[in-house]
């Protein structure tokens, strides 16, 4: 800012306006809006893939597609989902809502923030511009081997691979920068008064996850870079004929891979607690206990990462310290838990569209929790490694607990962010046909994958049918609803009924003393916490 | 009210302060962020230590051990079992001659393996081996192997490679049995 003796509303005229604004912002709350934005239209575009790979798995046999299209779908899909929709959804709220709620003017690092944004459409297009080159003959096609890139397949595949790589690269580059920013910006910027332990706790939830990516996404990083010198510059990281390990691979994608799947929980993790708190008009309850088990998670989260390959083959007494290390990580999980159901107790709740998406997620995520339980109990897991009922059991942690989390929080914040509310019974009925649609989808695939159907093939065996049939169906629907959940999002951002500056009656924290929508600049003046 | 800049208002520090605060603080992780790539690549070497020192992943020694006198125990046997894999892109026939022996641990037994190159071609192949349980891989001593070099064969030669080895006294007292499994990888210079 040139000057401090203009009043700000003046200032915004300094501001370029349409692309320009867009391209150039280093706003928080502009970028927490892209990052929003990109969220939500990858979010349809990975659905989109996976309903053909449901349509596909409708009836056994092969129907629509080639095994090698099919497998390109599901790696793509997951490489979207989560780097792409679940990833910048939690970093557009951060953007949005970490500077309110600390009651900090902007984040510490704005033009590192729009970097870290505008890395992200380029990574979207790497990853998916395979599948059009193959069209016009070039290449065969996007990665193929899964979001996991396992070697030897990783590095006999086409150039489909490559992309992707760089995808990871640019993607784990915008994440490091974009934790960068909230590690610094909860540091230095933070409210007089507000010491750590006041600070939110989506605050916390998501500082947690910023340290696990500055510490995890590298070597995510590296290894993706090892494989590429493996496919083109001779090297044998991962090649055994050349003296080399694929099994080490294993372990450097799941050092990052397993604390990865906390970075996309923590900051839901986070902002529940504050909706039951709003919806129950009671404090939370726990706020120590709480960051304590999130801390224990983060530490934790880093060094279980082998039970995702028990069946690889390990000495016995690694075996055990993975097995029991997992299952110490439902402990503090537990405790959270506990926290949750404890701050609605006896409170006077109410059930807005925010309140039914968190109390449904308490309990679909818990039963993700609960089968992650049988998953690391190692005799269980020889049994069940590789089968739908690892696809179902991480479908109720993903999409129940983060994507029905994110959209607890849109349905929380949105009317913050655009000053209308939503359309309530729009909400509902988008919550009840989501939540139903997801469980038919995903209760028949724990039953398949208990009686061995193994994930990532295109074609069953046919005591599979009626249960696959079941869940194809209720995948469209599920899709469908996310339809009506675009229509709220965009008839609340065009108008609706004026939110009041704290929204909901039980609402607390600094986000709520702002007008609906905050101005430009949010605090020029900056609250004082007692 | 005096309107204020927006970090200004950020008592006690001035904006220059708390930028330099801020920079300060972003270079430290990205010096984090950089320590943690470093640690990507640092795990290839430690992997492979912890891995001979264990036998983690089923890799046996890869060079001849010159041979110190082993004392035979005789009151133990041990049963190896070898089984083979010829990986795509090498047109081999690979098997064991025997499916499996059983030795006291100490005393040195040879076993063969034929080969035999089904293609028009000169091709060159060199065979990774792997031992189950893990942890028996450090205790199988190879003597001789054919896995120590390349392996070249003509086109239609057949041959006959021998395996000298022995299985170290201080076994762990657990196991009476391992599976000894070659590859056959491809390795003809392209
Ligand atoms: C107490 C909690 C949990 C335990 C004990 C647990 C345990 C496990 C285990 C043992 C596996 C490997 C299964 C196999 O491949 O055979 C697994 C897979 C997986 N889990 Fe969990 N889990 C828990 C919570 C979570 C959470 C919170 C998330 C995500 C936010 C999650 C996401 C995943 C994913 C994505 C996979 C599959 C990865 C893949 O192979 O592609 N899990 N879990
Ligand atoms: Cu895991």
């Amino acid at each position: 800012m040139s000057t401090t003796t203009v009043a700000h509303d003046e200032v915004h005229h300094d501001h370029p306006s349409g692309i320009m604004r867009w391209l150039t912002t280093t706003n928080h709350k502009d970028i927490g809006t892209m990052y929003l934005t990109f969220s939500l239209v990858m979010f349809l575009v990975g659905g989109a893939m996976v309903l053909g790979i449901r349509a596909e798995l409708f009836q056994p046999g092969l129907q629509l597609m080639n095994p090698d299209f099919y497998n390109q779908l599901i790696g793509v899909h997951a490489l979207i989902m989560i780097f792409a929709a679940l990833m910048p959804a939690a970093t557009g709220f951060a953007n949005w809502m970490i500077p309110l709620q600390i009651g900090a003017p902007d984040m510490a690092l704005p033009r590192l923030n729009n970097w870290g944004f505008w890395l992200l459409p380029p990574s979207a297009i790497l990853l998916t511009l395979p599948f059009t080159l193959a069209l016009f003959g070039i290449g065969d096609g996007a990665i193929a081997t899964g979001w996991t890139f396992y070697p030897p397949l990783s590095v006999q595949g086409g150039i489909g691979v490559d992309f992707a790589i760089f995808a990871v690269h640019l993607l784990g580059v915008s994440s490091v920068m974009g934790s960068i920013n909230i590690i610094v910006t909860l540091f230095n910027m933070r409210a007089p008064g507000m010491t750590l332990m006041k600070m939110p706790m989506f605050a916390w939830g998501w500082l947690i996850t910023a340290f696990l990516l500055v510490a995890t996404i590298p070597v995510l990083a590296g290894a993706v870079t090892m494989l590429l010198t493996d496919r083109h510059f001779g090297t044998h990281f991962f090649d055994a004929a050349g003296g080399g390990d694929p099994i080490m691979f294993q372990h450097l994608f799941w050092f990052f891979g397993h604390p990865e799947v906390y970075i996309l929980l923590l900051p839901v993790w986070g902002f529940i607690p504050q909706i039951l708190q709003t919806f129950s008009r009671k404090p939370m309850y726990g706020y120590k206990a709480q960051v304590y088990s999130l801390w224990a998670i983060g530490a934790l989260a880093v060094v279980v990462w082998a039970h995702h390959f028990f069946t690889a083959g390990m000495p016995v007494p690694a075996l055990l310290y993975f097995m029991y290390s997992t299952m110490a990580i439902s402990l503090p999980l537990a405790v959270l838990f506990f926290c949750w159901i404890k701050t609605m107790w006896k409170g006077s709740m109410t059930f807005e569209t925010p309140m039914l998406f968190a109390v449904g997620w308490i309990i679909l995520f818990g039963i993700g929790g609960l089968t992650g339980l049988v998953l690391a109990d190692v005799a269980a897991d020889a049994q069940y490694h590789n089968s739908y009922f690892v696809v179902a059991h991480f479908h109720y942690t993903l999409f129940a607990g983060g994507i029905m989390g994110i959209m607890a929080g849109v349905y929380y914040w949105l009317p913050k962010m655009t000053g209308n509310m939503y359309d309530e019974t729009l909400g509902k009925w988008h919550f009840w046909l989501t939540a139903i649609s997801f469980n038919l989808t995903f209760i028949p695939q724990f039953f398949v994958g208990l009686a061995g159907m193994p994930r990532r093939i295109p074609d069953y065996a046919l005591q599979f049918a009626e249960f696959n049939m079941i869940s194809s169906i209720a995948a469209f629907a599920l899709g469908l609803s996310q339809l009506l959940f675009v229509y709220v999002i965009i008839k609340c951002v065009k108008g609706g009924k004026k939110a009041t500056d704290k929204v909901w009656e039980g609402a607390e924290g600094l986000e709520w003393t702002l007008p609906s929508p905050p101005p430009y600049h949010s605090f020029t003046e900056q609250p004082v916490i007692k | 009210m005096e309107p204020l800049d927006n970090t200004d208002s950020l008592k006690p520090k001035t904006k220059a302060e708390l930028e330099s605060a801020n920079a300060k603080l972003a270079k430290k992780m990205v010096w984090v962020a950089a320590g943690s790539l470093l640690f990507a690549f640092a795990l290839v070497p430690l992997y492979d230590v912890l891995c001979s020192i264990t036998g983690l992943n089923g890799k046996t020694n890869n060079e001849a051990l010159t041979l110190t006198k082993a004392k035979v125990d005789t009151s133990r046997n041990i049963t190896v079992q070898f089984t083979s894999a010829v990986m795509p892109g090498l047109g081999w026939n690979f098997y064991p001659k025997q499916a499996s022996i059983t030795l006291h641990p100490g005393k040195i037994e040879t076993v063969l393996f034929e080969a035999k190159n089904i293609t028009g071609q000169v091709v060159v192949g060199q065979a990774i081996p792997s031992v189950t349980p893990g942890i028996a891989s450090v205790y199988l001593k190879k003597v001789e192997c054919f896995c120590f070099v390349n392996q070249s064969l003509k086109p239609g030669e057949t041959k006959v490679m021998p395996l000298r080895f022995f299985i170290d006294p201080a076994l762990p007292k657990d196991v009476s049995e391992m599976t000894l499994s070659y590859s056959f990888f491809e390795a003809t210079k392209k």
